[in-house]
């Protein structure tokens, strides 16, 4: 192949040159070559096929709306679907072409990807002519400014017209000095290869730059997602040019003009030398130039009687013509023209290698639409453009159709001091001049099957035909009909084309069924100018089908893709949701104790001495509890304090039983409901003062508890003083339990008197420990057994581990775990929020009516009075004894009638449905009762104690007796010790 | 089917009258919901004087914007009913309509990574069981060999323990079962008019007579909403108040990519589920945002976490790329169950509260909600939903028990 690039030109540096691999053959290019670019440069004209229609395709674009030229990156960080155009060619680079679906690598992603967080007075979306200017102009208002820009080099559309004059020197020579200008300003910062994705509320943008190539890490993250919260935002985002409808517009050769253009101009690469340009507008005549300049023989198709610029010399300009047909095997080859109105019969022929195509430009609109930005088609500018900025935003440049660098300069300087554009809206449709509102050229042979309006999806001109003639009416059927718009790029390349295709396929009265309310939609009659985008009114039936009437297809983020590993960024591994350790955690790990997730806490399931298995550990754990003395870390329980002149009030409202009179220097359990009446969560509160509570939650609710506690206090009682902070952290606990945990305590705190009398249940004390250690500690228990939970600062955590295994050496005693705690617990029948409660389970049902107040209002009250609350069939907290004593039911057992249990097992679903009446809640081997037993939530169930019923588990149905919920020490003897 | 040689939707679908002045049935909103229903009002009762009205273009509500999840292994007795009904129909629905809506059984597993989801898990199998449906309890392996992709390894936070799996479970392709439906109710003289908001209703001691609408009044024997979160602003209109909250849910799709996702993968622990549609593309969701509002757009750091879950889950997914993010605005009930059913207004009748997942229950639930405006009483798949529950207390919840969204 024939190498394209000239002997000089372009911004590329020729002095270092890049080694690229594509499929098997490696090729050579520039620094600051795109992938693209260096391909074209090589000759290489056909990338992968299409990706239904399996066509020859080539480069279309020079930038990230590129349909066709997708490569997949090998090895190292291999990678898929990355578009050749914007893809910075590095050494070694090894790629295929894909064909319009990628491969995943499978193996895992071990580079780093990070997340950046910042503010910023001023961002400038775009480093075009107006994007710059409008940094230069900020910058020099002192404000904080940020420019990003996803290309690796400043300049925008400049680039592609490097000898453009600006400001009096060549454009790359221009761009270079405002460069150097911002990077030496210290309250600028410029992010290249930087592309906004996605624009929210609150001036709120995130970004992705990529900081390293394919290959390697560098020993830095990879790619970086910058997350701005932005004073004023400027878009200077530039415009994206259109192609037109023609039969095989797809064909490897037919590119955009500017892509054209921007091949020459930056990258110095002449893609064709035979050249036909086929335009509907001026923008095409200085790349006709350009090409003519280098020695290409040009010819200019303009779909238009007339020029509005002037001519180019060495050029062959031919009015009202326009191109029917490509022609050619793989690549173009030559062209079929014929006159714009159809006058004439017979098609002539062209030869070329180049087909360089024109429809028009459309404002990039994406970011502004993003934010729900207004849109309205503009008649002469031919393409949406915004009505007005959004909140303190500006829009500067070819986003407003501002076409002629002066006018993007200043402009942009405008914007960028927060000062009104000195451009007048008429003036960028005089400077613009005519655009032909030309969207299809039928071909000679009469259908539309090659006449291509989104080439990503192998969606053409005949696809839209038939989703009209299928009914569709508005875009967002079209595209869902056929497809268009769905690919990398979104739409870029086919959304404007498919509305102004519907304008020609849709006639006045099928515009009643077009639904108001989509973004670009004039409300009106068709008018020049309208309101847009907030829906409501519907459109006239008699609007004339333009593509203001039809409005355009909802733009969303990201405005480019974003691969799913860098939204991710540092929250994968071990830091996604890290796990919270208590102090004593390391303790706890060299006692061999296995962990479980209980929230975001790491909690010691069971400590396993050599040998053991869990059920052995766990019988060991509970017979030290109940029969000698045990300790456990209950550190990750919830703790909140409540504070203020109001907090018995709160409190009393919150919990379903009394806290106004809680004597300070007493706790008691309590238990909140929803509105519903349903548990919500429990926990025990000490008063430390009249005006001071601490509150402790489940272990897992303690944040859902907090927002709840905040809800209630702001939006319903604000009048109440209470407010609320979350200790969790501050306080580490350990439950000493047990017969002979008050000779343990008795050792750690020998101030306190720990004995009966002197230290009733649901008293607490502060006090100092042995250790000189600060130390609140409680009588309370959630075992039955005496017990005591010592509190001490967070910092002591450790330390009093330490000093409880010492204290209680002598006696044994024995660290346990969660699962001995639920297994002692659920002996007592004290239920675990979350596991014997799911949300439709009242305290009455838990048997726990003592805990619900009959005097005072609190959150759930009401709903006791409703019919399904005092209705039988409610499903009450009991005790399941499988027959077979050693059998251990699994938790999520159901339960059912005797008469309901079908002969044998199944081996699948039940034929017809087997009525249930409960579930099993909890289910444990008992070491006090020497069998095994459960907890379970019966229709009824405590109508239902001493009768026998069925639990079913895998396809089996074992006989269980219905016991009361509490197995053991009923009378509740062992509490005092 | 291959996955570059995929049907395409039929020559015609329907047509785009103008209102007439009267139907037997007038249905307000045409997602999923109100299209079924007229479809089988036609069908199974014998009324064509329908008209959908939808105020923008049809099905392009939720319907539009879901991830296409169908499943029938829901806790409750009263849910397991609607949607295993649901689910047999789905079974016959390309049949049926005629139309290729890419039902695709690939089963449906969602994930336990704590103790207590194990819990729960187990419970809702052997509830499901019990209920004839077909639901099991896996371990980590099982998981691994009917997804590959996944990483089952103790590495990541909150490692696998397990899952329930439905094999009949699946998804099917969202606009295509909707005009499916409508290609159907429109064949059968139901008129589809798009463009036509409801604004208000006309009503005649207590009954309701008409509607008032952006393209004039237009009168009905009986008026059905079906219009999701909006039902409340309509309900509102007509006198009466339904206690669902609008919050949005945002979903999101990847670039098509060779096949290497199987099945479909939800956990609820870590907030992420994902499916690989027919074409290639990875379609996932998130959790919803908390605060409520109508605008169709959520919060980014949503997306944010989900891609985290996503990628400790499914190191493949690495390197796809995020193309389009997109909301819907789910509405939801206190119970997270729907309401179907008669209401205070004599003539009028309510479809909503289908929250994160109404789409698996369109036929299901259509066929009901066409029972129950035939009839002016509900079928008995929907006779639990009805709108007294929430005075009589009678709830159906599924967030609480189940935890399971969608
Ligand atoms: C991101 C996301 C993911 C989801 N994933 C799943 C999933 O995996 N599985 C699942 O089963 N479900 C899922 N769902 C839920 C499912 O989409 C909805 O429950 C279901 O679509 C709602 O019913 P519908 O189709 O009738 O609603 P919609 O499609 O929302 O229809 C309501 C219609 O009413 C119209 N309307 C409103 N007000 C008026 C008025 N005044 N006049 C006329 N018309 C009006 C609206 O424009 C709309 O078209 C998801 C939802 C979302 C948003």
């Amino acid at each position: 192949m024939t190498s394209r690039r000239l002997a000089t030109g372009g911004l590329i540096g020729r002095d270092e040159t890049i080694k690229f691999t594509l499929g098997s053959t490696t090729y050579a290019g520039f620094a600051g070559d795109t992938v693209a670019s260096a391909a074209l440069a090589n000759g290489i004209a056909r990338v992968g096929d299409s990706i239904y229609l399996r066509r020859p395709r080539g480069v279309m674009t020079c930038g990230v709306e590129e349909p066709n030229a997708f490569v997949r990156v090998e090895g190292g960080y291999g990678e898929s679907m990355l578009p050749a155009t914007t893809l910075e060619l590095a050494d070694d680079l090894q790629m295929t072409w894909e064909d319009g679906i990628g491969t995943l690598d499978q193996s895992v992603d071990d580079a780093e990807y990070d997340h950046m967080h910042v503010h910023t007075d001023v961002a400038i979306v775009g480093a075009g002519p107006a994007g710059l200017s409008a940094a230069r102009a900020a910058v020099a208002t002192g404000v904080r400014v940020t420019l990003l820009e996803q290309d690796f080099a400043l300049g925008g559309s400049l680039l592609g017209r490097p000898g453009e004059q600006v400001e009096g020197r060549p454009a790359h020579e221009w761009v270079q000095q405002v460069r150097a200008e911002l990077e030496a300003a210290p309250n600028c910062r410029i992010l290249l290869r930087t592309s906004v994705f996605g624009s929210y509320d609150n001036n709120y943008l995130v970004a992705l730059e990529k900081r390293t190539g394919h290959l390697t890490t560098e020993g830095m993250s990879r790619q970086r997602v910058w997350h701005l919260i932005v004073g004023r935002v400027v878009l200077a985002t530039g415009s994206f040019e259109r192609s037109l409808i023609f039969a095989g517009n797809d064909r490897p050769g037919v590119m955009l003009a500017s892509a054209a253009q921007a091949y020459l101009g930056r990258f110095g690469v002449l893609v064709g030398e035979r050249v036909v340009v086929f335009t509907t507008n001026d923008s095409a005549y200085p790349v006709a130039a350009d090409l003519a300049a280098v020695g290409a023989t040009v010819t200019v198709l303009d779909a238009r009687p007339s020029a509005g610029c002037q001519l180019p010399p060495a050029v062959d300009v031919r009015f009202g013509m326009v191109v029917v047909e490509t022609l050619g095997d793989e690549v173009v080859t030559g062209v079929r023209i014929a006159s714009a109105d159809g006058s004439d019969v017979v098609p002539q022929e062209l030869e070329c290698d180049l087909l360089a195509v024109s429809g028009g430009w459309s404002p990039n609109v994406s970011l502004h639409s993003q934010r729900q930005g207004a849109l309205r088609w503009d008649e002469r500018l031919v393409g949406f453009v915004p009505t007005a900025p959004v909140a303190r935003q500006a829009l500067a440049g070819a986003v407003l159709g501002t076409s002629w660098t002066e006018g993007c300069l200043s402009e942009g300087a405008a914007a960028g001091a927060d000062e009104v554009s000195p451009v007048h809206a008429g003036e960028r449709a005089d400077r613009a001049g005519a655009t032909a509102d030309l969207w299809l050229v039928p071909g000679p042979h009469g259908d539309l099957a090659t006449h291509f309006v989104d080439p990503q999806r192998d969606n053409t001109a005949a696809d839209v035909v038939r989703a009209v003639g299928a009914g569709m009416r508005s875009v967002e059927h079209v595209k869902r009909y056929t497809s268009i718009s769905t690919g990398l790029d979104q739409g870029k390349i086919g959304g404007v084309l498919t509305i102004g295709l519907l304008t020609q396929l849709l006639s006045a009265p099928d515009m009643a069924a077009v639904p108001a309310g989509q973004p670009g939609q004039v409300v009106g009659d068709g008018a020049e100018d309208g309101e847009v985008n907030e829906g409501g009114r519907a459109t006239n039936a008699s609007m004339r089908p333009s593509p203001g009437a039809l409005g355009t297809t909802t733009f969303r983020a990201p405005f480019t893709p974003v691969a799913f590993v860098a939204l991710a960024g540092r929250s994968r591994g071990q830091l996604y949701d890290p796990a919270r350790l208590t102090p004593s955690h390391g303790r706890q790990v060299e006692l061999g104790a296995r962990f479980e997730d209980v929230g975001q806490w790491k909690r010691a399931w069971y400590f396993a001495r050599h040998g053991e298995d869990m059920d052995a550990a766990v019988a060991r754990e509970c017979r030290a509890a109940r029969e000698n003395v045990a300790y456990m870390d209950a550190t990750t329980l919830g703790k909140i304090e409540v504070r203020g002149a109001d907090a018995a009030t709160f409190l009393n409202r919150i919990y379903t039983n009394a806290f106004a009179k809680l004597a300070v220097g007493k706790q008691r359990y309590g238990v909140m409901c929803r509105p519903d009446g349903m548990v919500f969560d429990d926990g025990v509160t000490f008063r430390l003062a009249d005006d001071r509570f601490v509150m402790t939650t489940t272990t897992g609710g303690a944040a859902r508890v907090l927002e709840w506690l905040e809800e209630w206090s702001q939006t319903e009682w604000p009048d109440l003083d209470v407010w609320f902070t979350s200790v969790t952290e501050q306080w580490t606990t350990i439950a000493v339990v047990g017969p002979r945990s008050r000779q343990v305590v008795a050792a750690l705190a020998p101030d306190l008197d720990v004995s009966k009398e002197g230290f009733e249940f649901m008293a607490f004390r502060d006090t100092t420990l042995a250790s000189g250690i600060p130390a609140r500690i409680a009588r309370v228990t959630f075992s039955g057994e005496l017990a005591f939970e010592i509190n001490v600062s967070g910092w002591y955590g450790q330390s009093l581990w330490d000093d409880v295994s010492a204290a209680g050496e002598s006696l044994g005693i024995t660290p346990y775990g969660t699962e001995t705690m639920h297994v002692l617990r659920a002996e007592k029948a004290y239920p675990i929020v979350g596991q014997d409660t799911d949300g439709t389970v009242t305290p009455q049902d838990l048997g726990m009516s003592w805990v619900v107040s009959t005097k005072k209002e609190f959150v759930g009250k009401r709903s006791y009075e409703r019919a399904s609350h005092n209705a039988t069939g409610r499903k009450q907290l009991v005790s399941l004894l499988p027959l077979d004593t050693t059998l251990r039911l699994p938790e999520g057992s159901q339960v059912i009638e005797q008469a309901a249990a079908p002969e044998g097992p199944l081996d699948g679903p039940a034929r017809m449905p087997i009525p249930m009446i409960g579930h099993v809640t909890s289910s444990y081997h008992s070491q006090a009762i020497g069998r095994s037993f459960a907890l379970a939530l019966v229709k009824d169930g405590r109508d239902r104690v001493g009768q026998q019923a069925v639990a079913s588990f895998g396809g089996r149905f074992v006989p269980v007796e219905i016991g009361d919920a509490v197995v053991y020490d009923k009378e509740g003897t062992r509490r005092d010790g | 089917m291959k996955q570059r040689d995929l049907p395409e939707h039929p020559e015609f679908l329907w047509h785009n009258p103008e209102p007439s002045s009267m139907y037997d049935v007038i249905i307000v909103g045409g997602g999923g919901h109100g299209l079924a229903t007229a479809y089988y009002l036609a069908k199974n009762h014998g009324i064509t004087r329908i008209a959908v009205l939808e105020r923008g273009w049809l099905a392009g509500g939720n319907m539009a914007r879901n991830t296409t999840i169908i499943r029938s292994n829901y806790l409750w007795d009263e849910s397991a009913a609607m949607y295993e009904q649901s689910l047999k129909l789905w079974e016959g629905l390309e049949d049926e309509l005629d139309y290729d809506i890419f039902f695709s059984q690939r089963g449906v597993m969602n994930l336990a990574h704590t103790l207590q989801d194990e819990r729960d898990s187990v419970r809702r199998v052997e509830a499901n069981r019990l209920n004839g449906i077909d639901a099991e309890w896996i371990t980590p392996e099982q998981v691994k060999e009917l997804c590959p992709i996944i990483n089952i390894g103790q590495d990541i936070r909150y490692p696998v323990m397990g899952a329930t799996y439905q094999p009949r479970a699946g998804i099917a392709k969202h606009d295509w079962v909707a005009w499916a439906y409508a290609r159907r109710a429109s064949d059968m003289g139901v008129d589809l008019i798009q463009n036509c908001e409801v604004t208000g209703f006309e009503m005649d001691h207590g009954r309701v007579t008409g509607v008032h609408t952006n393209r004039g009044t237009i009168h009905a024997g009986r008026v059905a909403l079906a219009a999701a979160g909006h039902t409340s602003v309509l309900t509102e209109m007509a006198g009466f108040r339904v206690p669902i909250q609008s919050h949005p849910l945002q979903a999101l799709v990847s670039e098509l990519h060779d096949i290497i996702h199987p099945t479909v993968v939800m956990s609820n622990h870590v907030h992420v589920y994902v499916s690989q549609a027919h074409k290639g593309e990875l379609v996932m969701g998130a959790g919803v945002d908390p605060y409520n509002g109508y605008g169709q757009r959520g919060s980014f750091h949503v997306i944010e976490q989900q891609m985290s879950a996503a990628v400790e889950l499914f190191p493949a997914f690495s390197r796809a790329h995020l193309l389009r993010t997109w909301g819907g605005i789910v509405d939801v009930t206190l119970d997270a169950s729907p309401i179907v059913g008669l209401t205070p207004v004599e003539g009028m009748y309510v479809n909503c509260g289908w929250g994160t997942g109404g789409f698996k229950a369109v036929p299901g639930a259509g066929t009901a909600f066409a029972h129950t405006i035939a009839n002016n009483a509900p079928h008995p798949l929907n006779e639990p939903f009805a709108l007294d529950r929430f005075e009589t207390g009678a709830l159906i919840d599924e967030h609480g028990a189940a935890a399971v969204a969608h």
